[in-house]
């Protein structure tokens, strides 16, 4: 077998560790299931009540957004765990068996999809239930969904790394809370960009997430239906899915393979 | 017989600290050779170059002729190796932990499991083998985490720290699993802060301080060095120091040493608890009044002060546990940092 092949063996084996995981620490699912609930529910009635979206209502505007931002938020998991497993001493053991060196980030990475999985689902109905709608095909709908994993999973090589570079979970935690809410806010998630101040508007305009999210409106149906409503100016914009892929690409082959550096070295310390 | 674990002139450093400096280590096949010395000697570093989780600054190493820097991966399929944090997974069974082991040493679905089952049993788990892990106490903690070292039924077994924070009771169980390992055959490095455990366990020890060698020779050579059992006094006034210095030195089987700052006496004495009521007749006879008194085998203490003039030094901090001999070494080194 390949070295792909032994990364992909490998790493189901670390996967299956951590699902099992998943099982046994039922609380962290709680929190998984509840956070999204309690965001839509927030949003939705206090930004809600007092802003103005042309042409859909603000909650059919607000569920991309929070879909994205819950999503990059997911991919914290992934850095929390690896520097639990750190901290631990369980990495030095698995650097200590003959196999494949990409095996747990993949094994961690992918295992940590499905909690992203179920806020996705669980994040859908509370939408549902407060007005938010598909107005496209499935098929949309589905591209939609997986665009977001797709771009959630990239990220969580990005935390990945710092969860290897940090010396426990806490700080996996804080510090990408530092980082991902001013990057889930400085974009279109919550509000329409058109009022912020210049420079924070080319910042929100190129903003990756801010692409996630207009890329899953656009599937999902929930833009202006109006057209002559106006278009975006920034290419990133005019073309959401194409930018967001391109990102994932970049963050995928920029990351990965640092994670992997990281990893084999991560004990040296 | 060939020597499955070689190593030569190991450094390494970090930033300002040299954690090893420059040191020379062999393992023939089918023995156990003990690393003995403080926290911050340099023994888990030793073991982390060997079992190529570290790279070494300086120096070569080879585990069955296979140098370790080279071809880690090929290092890595012959050897096990548990550490003294117990690299166990508390939210998997025993059965689980196992299984995952044997998958990722490529052992296939049907033998993995059956080589866990095996290994439960070995180590007097099964009962708790379906129980997650965090039900365990400490002891079968390290049990597991030793298993999990045997799976592939390595050449060569690196344990660092097997027994350090276990109860007395666990520490024997321990021993007794390990001394049942080699005498199967397996080549075993193990690294221990207690002179007790390289005297019950290895065929040689190799002391080390600073990441140097200090000393090397079988646990009997060494004891022989540090000369046995030793009279430990504190004496309640610090001008009858010279004085009882003197006396004893008529019962001592070496030289009396004496540290005033401590007011204390160390007499090295081979007659045992007779010899210590002697003492304390003499002194008692020539008016000296002592605060506190003991017969003490020797530990790692001993061995420092003997070979090298100085009690080991430990980096500053506590970790408060030492098994069974009072006044062993505590203490946090960049080797406990993670």
């Amino acid at each position: 077998m390949n070295q792909l092949m032994w990364a992909a063996a490998d790493g189901a084996a670390v996967a299956k560790r951590n699902l099992i995981k998943i099982k046994r620490v039922p609380e962290v699912l709680v929190w998984v299931l509840l956070s999204p609930i309690m965001f839509v529910l927030l949003f939705a009635y206090v930004f809600g009540s007092a802003i103005d979206v042309p042409g859909i209502s603000y909650r059919e505007f607000l569920i991309a957004g929070i879909f994205t931002q819950t999503v990059i938020f997911g991919a914290t998991y992934t850095g929390a765990g690896l520097a639990e497993d750190m901290q631990k001493g369980i990495i030095d053991r698995f650097r200590s068996l003959p196999m494949s060196r990409a095996a747990v980030l993949v094994g961690r990475t992918s295992s940590d999809v499905l909690y992203n999985l179920i806020s996705i689902a669980i994040m859908a109905g509370t939408g549902l239930l407060v007005g938010w709608r598909i107005r496209t095909s499935v098929w949309d709908a589905i591209a939609g969904f997986v665009l977001l994993l797709l771009f959630a999973y990239a990220f969580s090589w990005v935390m990945a790394c710092v969860g290897l570079l940090v010396p426990s979970p806490e700080v996996v935690n804080n510090a990408s809370f530092m980082v991902i809410m001013p990057l889930t806010f400085v974009a279109n998630t919550f509000v329409p960009t058109d009022g912020f101040p210049a420079p924070l508007r080319v910042f929100a305009d190129w903003n990756p997430v801010s692409a996630v999210t207009a890329a899953s409106r656009q599937l999902f149906g929930n833009v202006d239906p109006n057209p002559l409503a106006m278009t975006p100016e920034a290419w990133s914009l005019q073309n959401p899915i194409l930018y967001t892929l391109i990102w994932v690409v970049i963050i995928l082959a920029v990351f990965a393979p640092l994670s992997i550096r990281l990893y084999r070295r991560a004990a040296s310390r | 017989m060939t020597d499955m674990v070689r190593a030569t002139g190991l450094v390494k450093r970090y930033k300002e600290v040299v954690a090893l400096d420059g040191l020379d280590l062999t393992v023939a096949e089918g023995t156990i050779v003990a690393l003995l010395g403080p926290n911050g000697a340099g023994k888990t570093t030793a073991v982390r170059i060997l079992s190529t989780l570290l790279d070494a600054d300086e120096g070569t190493a080879e585990v069955a002729g296979i140098d370790v820097a080279e071809h880690p991966n090929e290092v890595r399929a012959l050897i096990g190796l548990s550490d003294q944090y117990a690299a166990v997974d508390e939210h998997l069974t025993g059965y689980e932990n196992l299984d995952m082991i044997g998958r990722l040493y490529r052992q296939g679905r049907h033998k993995s499991k059956i080589r866990a089952r095996q290994l439960l049993e070995q180590f007097a788990l099964t009962e708790a083998g379906d129980r997650p892990v965090k039900t365990y106490s400490g002891g079968m903690r390290r049990r597991l985490d030793l298993a999990g070292a045997l799976v592939a039924e390595p050449a060569v077994l690196f344990l660092d720290e097997p027994t350090t924070g276990l109860d007395p009771r666990s520490r024997m169980d321990m021993w007794g699993v390990i001394r049942r390992l080699v005498s199967q055959g397996t080549t075993l490095l193990l690294t221990t802060q207690y002179l007790e455990e390289a005297d019950r366990l290895a065929d040689n020890v190799v002391v080390i301080d600073h990441g140097r060698e200090i000393a090397r020779g079988t646990a009997d050579e060494l004891k022989r060095q540090i000369g046995g059992e030793r009279i430990e006094l504190v004496l309640a006034s610090p001008t009858a120091l010279a004085t009882a210095q003197e006396v004893l030195s008529r019962l001592a089987a070496g030289e009396v040493m004496l540290d005033e700052a401590n007011r204390t006496l160390t007499v090295p004495v081979t007659g045992g608890a007779g010899t210590l009521m002697e003492a304390l007749r003499l002194l008692d006879s020539n008016s000296i009044s002592v605060l506190d008194v003991g017969l003490r085998r020797p530990t790692l203490d001993d061995v420092f002060l003997t070979l090298t003039g100085h009690v080991a030094e430990a980096p500053s901090g506590s970790n408060g546990h030492s098994p069974t001999e009072a006044p062993e070494l505590a203490g946090n080194s960049e080797e406990d940092g993670r």
